[in-house]
């Protein structure tokens, strides 16, 4: 009891520490992946490469000053960063690095909480992590922070459903929400991947799943142009970076949902299963950053009318099709 | 698994005609208006068509949760006569007023599926179920006239007292299913031999509740507010509507739930059906009196009617269910035959609608003012016309079953109502006509429903007999024992 | 039972707080707060499935529209007629009392009745609820939820979709432009 307490104590500890360098880290990895597509050269002063900027930039942020805009809801604009940051780490806890360890006698499943309604605990989750970025514009108590509130809102609805139809598309075939089973059911060949069996539920997901974590082309809630930071435009400091931790953090989320169930997981030929996984996580985010780097900002009405119009039906169409072909 | 989709034939044929009608809207130009009264006649025609095939198979299907007894089958008959008219009485005003919204016919199609699902349901969730099909479409008709300010505000009340009422509804079921651990009363009727005292108090409690949502729904007294002004605001044929079907849906459910629970519930219930009847018949009457306006005169008459009708509930049984079932039928056909002539009279906007109006049209519109002269009287319960039949039918079942008094007061009522009904025809007929006269709107489906309207008040009125038999045939039906005997397992 | 009560106060709590808040928006929030506690009794309770649904369809998707709704038509604290009719303020009070003793008196009866006379009706075959004619573990899980839906409960579940269906149509009537022909239908 008090092992398996320990454990899990442990597995959090080191899944959110290797969460916070990832998170650090891929804000170097995207400051240099830009500057590449860009012909620039990106932070190369601290450190060897530019390797400590991370810490820099954390340094700068935690001694910053913080203030609380006069006549906002002082509870909520503190909590609203919060939220949003929980909310994105939370996910981590259903999404297996790795598959059972032998160590010392003691089997250990690389994974905090191998829950069997995993896939609904993300959905919920994610759902709640909302709340975040829609009270923050909301407390703010400025018209930019608002109409970021309300885009967001919008758009993370619109969103959220054809991300479950997308993922429908998988549990229809895996006929379970465990995450962990789901990645076992991947195993064998490359051709067992959910990928080649689902790839517009794929793409589905992929494409809602960067409006949800309001990554360019879908960043209309912060567009500058339009409106300055969106729903952050209001913070400052540690608050400010809480939110962008959680951002990014979100966007390791995904990409691990992403690998998990389409891409086999943690399942690969030679390496360790946990290496491979992280292979796959870096793979997305370098995809995230690559359409960073290249497409325009949706327009609203067109954000809009993709999602309702494009993408619902074609989920909608996707499930159809599998039912179809699981039923003959 | 049984899904006996015979059963539910009518159902998914007035659902489906709903559905053409939303996409035909679509796709047909501005000459809208007679293609869809023809689908939506045919549509009806097809439900009844399939409900009388549906006579001979009376059973329980889909797990015990549609029930498609004798009552049920009349109640559907009731439904399908009430939109039919509705349908036709509805054609030119919805062209002319309403720029020929197709979405209104598809409301009034989903309302009568609600209907029906009421009164053919065995369990207490799919009675919520429908009810809310049935009402949701209804506080949309009831504002559906944007430039009507009234009938915004009759939507609005509605809605908010709707919804309250759909409360207390819940509330009883809730305790209903506290006491039983089901909502199915197929299964609720089987564990009656093990009920305890406890059960029998949560029933009570329940069946007050759900006594306080249907009869916000049928308009009984105490829950009555929200009738004249949302009969008054709402557009003509929706009020015609709203006056028949819903309310001949909740008077289904009632007539099924106090025959399920006869055995359980305590004799206290007789006593407040009892002062409800009554409550709801003198104020209706009493209250219509004084009323200028022709809509909100049938408002509170149609407060009475329900009162008339709770005496059939209060009798129960064979005899008095058959009474409100035949009732039922009878008001449906006289109050939308009412409302049609209202139509005719009322031209643009509904201008005239007050009951001084209609002076001299007795000698302008000879025919219409006949027909609305029958209706009146029928409303009042003369002989020879339907609404005597009726009332004579209610008022025998009460005195057989030994509540005399309840048919006196009832008697006297309709006494009372005479001298409202009478009003409208001094006025057609007595009085000077004014000056301005009102653009009468003349159509073809307005002329054919007030043609079927008037024929079944006078027939129904003249010879009674067959339907009466039918009444009887399905009152016999009521006993909720023997049904769930023959039909289940 | 130590998480039940933490979790069963916490939902009290925020339901008296959703309507005593004068703040529509802290309204809401307290009305997510009781989502995701009521979401947590469910999960005590091993239906993990409800309570991830529970989450996702409330706390998420319908919370988020609540708030959208508030936040756009930007509606302040005092934005409110507040009623100050106040006899129908303390009429509440006695109607809202009357039920909740109602409420009571009826579990106390219950506890009473239960502990000793109908444990043998209970234990008969015909007392069984659906609920019980199933081990604990399956009732509780996707399929079992499942199959209630589409197999014993489908034609109040298709009811369902025809009620959702009227809604849409009713709201979309209610809130199109005057003139029905020049519009599209734009979602506001």
């Amino acid at each position: 009891m008090i092992v398996e307490s320990i454990l899990i104590i442990l597995k959090v500890v080191v899944i959110f520490a290797a969460l916070m360098t990832g998170v650090a880290y891929s804000t170097y990895f995207e400051r240099k992946v830009v500057a590449f597509i860009q012909h620039r050269i990106g932070p190369n002063m601290t450190g060897p490469f530019g390797l400590l900027q991370p810490i820099a930039d954390a340094i700068k942020l935690l001694f910053k000053e913080t203030f609380i805009p006069n006549m906002s809801d002082r509870f909520l604009f503190t909590i609203a960063p919060m939220i949003s940051f929980v909310a994105a780490c939370m996910t981590l806890a259903v999404i297996p690095v790795g598959d059972w360890l032998n160590i010392g006698g003691q089997r250990i499943q690389l994974i905090i909480s191998d829950l069997n309604v995993g896939i609904l605990y993300i959905l919920a989750v994610t759902s709640l992590g909302i709340y975040g970025i829609i009270l923050a514009g909301w407390s703010s108590n400025s018209k930019y922070s608002l109409l970021g509130g309300l885009r967001s809102s919008a758009q993370m609805i619109s969103y959220e459903v054809s991300i479950g139809l997308g993922i429908v598309g998988v549990l229809m075939l895996s006929q379970t929400f465990s995450i962990s089973e789901i990645v076992r059911q991947q195993s064998g060949s490359i051709f067992n991947w959910y990928f080649f069996k689902q790839p517009v539920a794929f793409f589905i997901y992929f494409i809602s799943a960067l409006a949800e974590t309001n990554r360019n082309p879908f960043d209309l809630p912060e567009a500058e142009s339009e409106l300055v930071a969106g729903y952050h435009t209001e913070y400052a400091g540690m608050r400010f970076s809480i939110f962008f931790m959680g951002e990014y953090a979100n966007m390791i989320t995904v990409s691990a949902i992403a690998s998990s169930l389409f891409f086999g997981g943690w399942n690969g030929p030679f390496l360790p299963p946990v290496i491979w996984f992280v292979i796959k996580v870096i793979m997305f985010m370098f995809i995230f950053i690559w359409i960073r780097g290249t497409l325009p900002r949706f327009r609203y009405d067109q954000l809009m009318r993709f999602g309702w119009l494009i993408l619902f039906p074609l989920g909608i169409l996707n499930i159809l099709i599998t039912a179809l072909i699981l039923v003959l | 698994m049984g899904f006996n989709w015979i059963l539910i034939s009518p159902e998914i044929a007035v659902l489906a005609t709903g559905f053409i009608l939303l996409i035909l809207d679509l796709f047909i130009g501005k000459s809208r208006g007679f293609l869809l009264t023809a689908v939506s006649f045919i549509g009806i025609m097809v439900a009844l068509w399939l409900n009388y095939q549906n006579y001979s198979i009376m059973g329980v299907g889909f797990q015990g949760i549609v029930i498609n007894d004798p009552i049920g089958f009349y109640f559907k008959i009731i439904f399908c006569m009430g939109t039919l008219l509705t349908v036709f009485i509805s054609s030119t005003y919805v062209s002319r007023e309403m720029k020929g919204m197709g979405e209104y016919y598809v409301l009034i199609f989903i309302a009568t599926f609600g209907m029906m699902v009421m009164a053919s349901s065995a369990d207490l969730i799919t009675i919520f179920l429908g009810l809310e099909v049935m009402s949701i479409p209804l506080y949309v008709l009831a504002g559906i006239h944007r430039g009507r300010l009234r009938g915004r505000e009759a939507a609005m009340k509605y809605f908010l007292l709707g919804a309250f009422a759909s409360g207390f509804l819940l509330y009883g079921i809730a305790l209903i299913f506290g006491a039983y651990g089901s909502t199915n009363l197929v299964e609720i009727s089987q564990r009656f031999l093990f009920s305890s005292g406890f059960s029998g108090i949560l029933t009570g409690a329940g069946m007050v509740f759900l006594l306080v949502g249907f009869g916000f729904k049928i308009a009984a007294a105490p829950f009555h507010m929200w009738v004249p002004d949302v009969y008054e605001g709402a557009t003509a044929p929706v009020t015609a509507f709203m006056s028949a079907g819903p309310k001949a849906a909740a008077f289904a459910v009632l007539f099924r739930l106090f025959s399920v629970f006869q055995p359980v519930i305590s004799d206290n219930f007789t006593t407040i059906l009892w002062i409800l009847a009554v409550i709801t018949m003198l104020w209706g009457n009493l209250l219509a009196l004084s009323q200028k306006n022709i809509k909100r005169m049938l408002a509170y008459s149609s407060i009475a009617h329900a009162g008339y009708v709770l005496i059939a509930l209060t009798v129960g049984g064979r005899d008095g269910i058959s009474a409100g079932l035949f009732y039922l039928l009878i008001y449906t056909i006289v109050n939308i035959g009412a409302f049609s002539i209202i139509i005719f009279f009322s031209g643009k906007n509904e201008k005239y609608e007050n009951i001084s109006d209609y002076a001299g049209f007795g000698y302008k519109y000879p025919f219409a003012a006949i027909a609305m002269t029958v209706f009146m009287l029928a409303l009042a319960g003369f002989p020879a016309t339907a609404g005597f039949a009726g009332k004579y039918k209610i008022f025998v079942a009460a005195i057989n079953s030994g509540f005399i008094w309840l048919a006196i007061i009832g008697i006297f009522n309709s006494l009372v109502s005479v001298w409202y009904y009478i009003g409208v025809v001094v006025s057609m007929y007595m009085k000077q006509p004014r000056d301005e006269s009102p653009t009468v709107i003349l159509s073809m489906t307005l002329m054919v429903a007030v043609l079927v309207a008037f024929i079944g008040t006078v027939y129904l009125g003249l010879f009674p007999d067959d339907w009466i038999a039918l009444s009887d045939w399905a009152g016999s039906h009521y006993s909720w024992a023997s049904i769930v005997g023959s039909l289940v397992r | 039972m130590i998480i039940f009560s933490i979790l069963a106060a916490v939902a009290v709590f925020s339901a008296v707080m959703v309507i005593t808040r004068k703040s529509p928006i802290s309204s809401a929030i307290y009305l997510i707060v009781l989502m995701c506690s009521l979401a947590g009794l469910f999960a005590l309770q091993g239906a993990f499935f409800i309570a991830a649904l529970q989450v996702i369809v409330y706390a998420g998707a319908i919370m988020v529209l609540f708030i959208f709704v508030i936040m756009l038509i930007n509606l302040r604290d005092n934005d409110f007629g507040i009623d100050k009719r106040k006899i129908q303020k303390y009429l509440g009070f006695i109607f809202a009392a009357v039920i909740l003793l109602q409420a009571v008196f009826i579990t106390g009866w219950a506890m009473k009745e239960f502990s000793n006379e109908t444990e043998s009706a209970m234990s008969s075959e015909f007392y069984q609820s659906p609920v019980d004619s199933l081990d604990q573990e399956d009732y509780l899980s996707a399929e079992s939820v499942a199959e209630n839906l589409f197999m014993r409960f489908a034609y109040p579940f298709e009811v369902t979709s025809i009620l959702l269906l009227a809604a849409i149509i009713g709201a979309f009537v209610i809130a199109r432009k005057s003139d029905p022909i020049d519009d599209e239908g734009e979602e506001t």
